[in-house]
């Protein structure tokens, strides 16, 4: 089986965040896969475990994220793909990185694509249902579980907490909620044998893209941060009279019961 | 000149979602004094196309085939795009909701066009519409328009006021054939897990537990303030590794991100993947044992003190209140 995961390399969940010059500062920021990319990494080696098969995860972004690439090998992929836009791209939206992502998936047999279902930075969650639409392949979003047999697959969906048991066929695009499984932390060995894997970088020009091609549709003009709140009031007194205190600031004061 | 918006009104449990009255007022601002259409889609809807009139709407199309009767991208993508390839609209706009986060990107790339997801507010700068959407699991936020004629974009529930209720309205309803072809993914059944009725991306008053709930029966009081409210009860992190409660409640980085009006945290210390999740709440009230614990730093009211002895004691002077002064 053919098994591709779509991977980002984000903010580490913990970092706190600030501006310089309205970007997003990134010196001395720690940098991870992104959380649920990490869930589709992990299925995708439990899925080829089972059923055989190669795992190739692919990234669109700088030089840098050959660091999170090298991660998913130590977790267990066997081949990486960094599609590195540095020098060619500015700036780009979810359908930037989707149109580059199709025109990789253009000449290769595809069984099944795993993605997460939103990055915790740019946050649109847009890439991967793209991806399966310009393919033209189905999808099945927030997924917390997948069984394949032959060519059926059967999916548990998160739909707001309910769960939808779903049915559809291979190839399928799928993206991974919370819930899924437990990610692997790489070990040792594992760490050794990524370093002789596969990493292949490709740049647009490799596949027959100029930037205009993948011009984004959006632009942003701002970034900002929320305005910082000014410190809450800790109520005082013998507890019956606190209760009474918040209920009366949440009625008069915040207007909210 | 104004755009022609497409509005999709999203049905759950026979009813219209409050978020689908919110995308009609975004879709308002977006047309810019043009037409904004409503566009229902389902197997038996039309019974619901005077609510979206009555809430801004000026027409609406519906779409009814029995295919239709669940969502599914295939099936609600055909309908959707008879719809478009009838109307040429120069605007559309869906609640940021899982049908809507799951239908959008499919659409956006049937048409080649952008789209942007979980806007928090839309306004007209000049002849440009400007929408501010959360970044980073709203840690920060971003200003951005669309490059092109066609302006598409989803918003966050409860972030975006509805227009009032005007029942004197009226407008054309219509309906728009489409023949649904083969769906690839079928939906063979759903398990309801969510027991409440209140939605919590939806809820205007979340009460969440964390650790210091100690365990499934802790969240009986945290349910009992949330019904004297009218809210959901929501989850940390921390309270459902701990397998006190379902993921379904969890409220954070990963998990739901939610903007309710009132937001009362009960025994949750305020781990940053927390606060991602709700630190953009209009009122929070926090309530721990510990004078440190983090949440105090992001609340508007702190109560220091024991949840269990706290919580029951809110619900009843809730009551009361509510009993004295509805």
């Amino acid at each position: 089986m053919n098994i591709y995961v779509l991977m980002k390399r984000t903010f580490d969940t913990e970092e706190k965040i600030s501006i310089n010059g309205g970007q997003i500062e990134e010196d001395g920021a720690e940098f991870i896969i992104n959380p649920y990319d990490e869930y589709a990494v992990e299925e995708a080696i439990q899925i080829r475990d089972a059923h055989e098969g190669e795992v190739t995860v692919v990234s669109v972004g700088s030089e840098e994220a050959g660091k999170q690439l090298r991660m998913a090998l130590a977790m267990g992929a066997d081949k990486a793909v960094l599609i590195n836009t540095e020098d060619d791209l500015k700036e780009g939206d979810p359908f930037t990185t989707a149109k580059i992502l199709v025109q990789y998936f253009k000449d290769k047999e595809v069984d099944l694509i795993l993605a997460g279902n939103v990055a915790i930075d740019g946050g649109s969650g847009q890439v991967g249902p793209r991806v399966a639409a310009m393919l033209d392949i189905p999808y099945v979003t927030t997924i917390t579980n997948i069984d394949i047999d032959g060519s059926n697959v059967s999916i548990t969906r998160d739909v707001e907490g309910d769960s939808e048991m779903i049915k559809t066929s291979l190839p399928v695009l799928v993206t991974c909620q919370q819930g899924l499984n437990d990610p692997r932390y790489p070990s040792l060995p594992g760490i050794m044998k990524a370093k002789k894997k596969p990493l292949e970088e490709l740049e647009l020009a490799d596949l027959d893209l100029e930037e205009d091609d993948v011009e984004s549709k959006t632009k942003i003009l701002d970034i900002f941060l929320p305005p910082d709140k000014s410190a809450g009031r800790i109520l005082e007194g013998d507890l019956t009279h606190q209760v009474q205190e918040l209920v009366s600031l949440l009625r008069s004061e915040a207007k909210v019961i | 000149m104004g755009k022609k918006v497409l509005v999709l009104g999203e049905i759950r449990d026979g009813q219209l979602r409050n978020v689908s009255f919110e995308a009609v007022a975004a879709g308002k601002k977006v047309a810019q004094g043009g037409e904004v259409i409503g566009v229902l889609i389902g197997e038996s809807v039309s019974v619901l196309a005077n609510d979206l009139i009555q809430y801004g709407a000026d027409r609406v199309l519906t779409v009814e085939d029995a295919k239709l009767f669940q969502y599914t991208p295939d099936g609600y993508s055909q309908a959707f795009m008879a719809v478009v390839e009838q109307e040429q609209p120069e605007g559309i706009v869906f609640g940021h909701t899982a049908l809507g986060k799951d239908l959008s990107p499919k659409i956006a790339a049937k048409l080649n066009a952008g789209l942007i997801s979980d806007a928090t507010s839309v306004e007209e700068e000049g002849d440009t519409i400007v929408f501010t959407r959360p970044i980073y699991s709203g840690k920060a936020f971003e200003k951005i328009i669309g490059k092109e004629e066609l302006v598409f974009v989803t918003v966050r529930p409860n972030n975006i006021e509805s227009l009032e209720k005007d029942e004197l309205r009226s407008g054309d309803i219509a309906s728009v054939s489409v023949s649904i072809t083969d769906l690839r993914t079928v939906i063979q059944d759903v398990i309801r897990k969510v027991a409440s009725g209140v939605d919590l991306s939806e809820a205007k008053v979340i009460v969440a537990g964390g650790r210091g709930v100690k365990s499934d029966e802790g969240f009986k009081p945290l349910k009992k303030l949330a019904d004297v409210l009218g809210g959901a009860v929501g989850a940390s992190r921390g309270a459902c590794d701990a397998g006190y409660c379902d993921y379904s409640m969890q409220i954070g980085q990963t998990g739901k991100v939610v903007t309710p009006d009132l937001y009362i945290a009960c025994g949750i210390s305020g781990a940053i993947q927390h606060l991602a999740g709700m630190s953009n709440s209009k009122v929070i009230v926090a309530i721990n044992k510990d004078p440190e614990a983090n949440i105090f730093n992001v609340a508007d009211y702190g109560i220091v003190g024991d949840l269990f002895e706290v919580v029951p004691m809110l619900s009843e002077e809730i009551k009361r209140l509510k009993a004295a002064q509805p």
